[in-house]
């Protein structure tokens, strides 16, 4: 499988990044590249193989049911969370207009 | 008077607490050191005011007689991967310049808990991706080591380039560092240090900006052994923060240590025999044979037979999660935010991440949203996955015929900056023998061997069973003991 410049332009509007046609004729080649080296996994057979879900066998844990367990992190820290957005206004995150 | 930047962690621990100098005493000598290194560019920010109060509290806590912390006195280097309170963390990025974290991440709260202190914060590949440290958006990071009778700027390998560099030139007695795919033993072997990986859950991932979250482990990159025991000891615990952290009892790694490998046996896995790897590193892993032999350990042959594989899958599932991870970096929430006059939400998202993220995290999170995407996922990713399993069976069928593996951390030494960067995949190539451990979550580690005929060092690997970190140490250190690596760079900085 490869990818063309106008693939790889859907797979950057996927992934919010926006490309000048320039990037677009750069990047399409060097992702072909990986492409085809990562192609060789499928001589393996692997119809008897469950893919891996946790590297080491480990338990969910369920944290205890109680508010701002972590004194640092639990709630109340409003100002602590915008500290470092771009554009906080009246205590929330400040956005570009998303309704007309 | 003690020249202080040759002591490492357990030197500098030990003649603390006995009072042959103060904490102080150390800390100046090292922001001194790094004050004078900028040029190897190893260092984002430095945080000297951090590493003295840290030194203080140690020297305090001595006078009024009270127990010090594993790590009392020890200055450190931290990643700019690790969330440090009031003190910018950017992993190396554009897009988290200026980010200053309202909290610690956990590791590094352990480490000051245990008396640590901080020189500054270490430059490292882009969100550390990358193998060489030529991602940074603060610039390469020159390696101290140059070529016998060359002054070309070497690189430190990465992603914990910062990191390597600051240890191998004695501007740290050790550092902190990340391994998602090598990012630990890569740098290490590059620049003639130690560093472990432990098995995977051992260190609290929380407050470590994420890359791949099922691969991401922390681990120390320190001089000696027994100074990544130390350092390890303090950095690993349970942290109900983490998901994915062991729910398990740190070990005194440090006190069990021992070079005797009487009754063990080393495993060769005999498809780390790969094409294209120089001769030099095929001598030196003969002679760790010959090392671990001498030690007393059994030397047998063994097979991974997936091993080809390992590196392909690592560069589907990895980009796979950094695409998903990465997809935090919006402009909303901290970090930059490019607003092109009267653009909406969406043009937002788009220019804000065009800006903050340089070509090798585009490169990834484009494969990792190609091989996520509707109608590729169970080609690519599933399929990578179900070859990671693979993987992992090989080591757990290995572990019947021995205790430990013995293979190189690299297919070659370091090498120049700039003379990798045409091809990414070439660059890739140089985590083949580290990512293996990586897919299976096993703890694993670089030693320093011998230099090159170039004057470059080269590293040996030891991967041990899940859990068995003293395995790995214990080898290494019989490594270390018959080695006598003892060479270190020619200051020019």
């Amino acid at each position: 499988m490869s990818v063309d410049k106008q693939t790889v332009a859907k797979i950057a509007s996927l992934a919010r990044i926006k490309m000048s046609d320039e990037e677009l004729e750069r990047m399409a080649p060097e992702l072909n590249n990986i492409l085809e080296w990562v192609e060789q996994l499928s001589e393996v057979d692997t119809s008897q193989v469950a893919p891996m879900t946790a590297v080491i066998p480990n338990i969910l844990r369920l944290r205890d049911d109680v508010v701002d367990a972590d004194p640092l992190t639990g709630g109340g820290k409003r100002d602590d969370v915008l500290a470092n957005a771009p554009a906080a206004e009246h205590g929330f995150f400040g956005v570009p207009k998303v309704i007309e | 008077m003690t020249d202080f930047t040759s002591l490492g962690v357990k030197d500098i621990r030990d003649g603390v607490a006995k009072g042959d100098f103060t904490a102080r005493e150390v800390a100046t000598a090292f922001n001194a050191a790094v004050a004078q290194a900028a040029s190897l560019n190893a260092f984002i920010v430095t945080t000297p005011d951090h590493a003295l109060a840290a030194a203080d509290a140690t020297d305090a806590a001595r006078s009024k007689g009270e127990t010090l912390g594993k790590m009392a006195g020890v200055p450190i280097g931290m990643k700019d991967l690790f969330a440090t309170r009031g003190v910018q963390t950017t992993a190396a990025s554009h897009i988290l310049e200026g980010f200053i974290p309202e909290y610690e991440s956990t590791v590094s709260s352990n480490l000051w808990a245990a008396g640590a202190g901080m020189l500054g914060k270490l430059n490292l590949d882009q969100f550390a991706m990358g193998s060489s440290n030529e991602t940074s958006y603060f610039g390469n990071v020159s390696s101290p080591w140059q070529k016998e009778g060359s002054n070309a700027p070497m690189s430190p390998g990465g992603s914990s380039g910062g990191s390597s560099t600051a240890v191998a030139a004695r501007i740290a007695p050790a550092a902190t560092g990340t391994d998602t795919g090598g990012s630990i033993r890569q740098p290490a072997a590059f620049t003639g240090i130690c560093g472990i990986k432990p098995t995977y859950g051992r260190c609290s991932r929380w407050g470590v900006v994420a890359f791949a979250s099922s691969l991401d482990q922390a681990g120390p990159m320190a001089r000696s052994v027994e100074d990544c025991a130390i350092m390890l000891e303090a950095m690993a615990g349970f942290d109900p923060k983490d998901a994915t952290s062991l729910q398990m009892d740190v070990p005194n790694w440090e006190a069990a240590l021992s070079g005797d490998l009487s009754g063990k046996k080393v495993g060769i896995p005999k498809e780390y025999q790969m094409e294209g790897t120089d001769q030099a590193i095929l001598d030196s892993w003969e002679q760790g044979k010959a090392w671990l032999k001498d030690a007393g350990a059994e030397i047998v042959d063994i097979s991974l037979p997936h091993t080809k594989y390992a590196l392909p899958a690592y560069y589907i599932i990895a980009p796979a999660e950094a695409s998903s991870n990465l997809a935090r970096y919006d402009g909303v929430r901290y970090g930059l935010r490019d607003l092109p006059d009267g653009a909406g939400l969406q043009d937002m998202y788009a220019e804000t991440r065009a800006a903050g993220f340089g070509d090798e995290v585009k490169r990834r999170i484009l494969i990792g949203t190609y091989v996520l995407s509707a109608g590729f996922y169970d080609a690519y990713y599933n399929q990578a996955q179900k070859i990671r399993t693979l993987v992992s069976q090989d080591f757990e069928k290995a572990w019947a015929q021995c205790d430990v593996i013995l293979a190189p951390t690299t297919p070659t030494a370091s090498f120049p900056l700039g003379s990798l960067d045409a091809d990414p995949l070439t660059m890739y190539l140089n985590d083949v023998f580290a990512v293996p451990a990586s897919l299976a979550g096993l703890p694993a580690m670089s030693v320093p061997a011998s230099l090159t005929k170039d004057g470059l060092p080269l590293g040996l690997q030891l991967v041990g069973k899940p859990f068995d970190e003293q395995g790995v140490l214990n080898a290494g250190l019989a490594i270390q003991q018959r080695a006598g690596f003892a060479a270190k760079p020619e200051k020019w900085w």
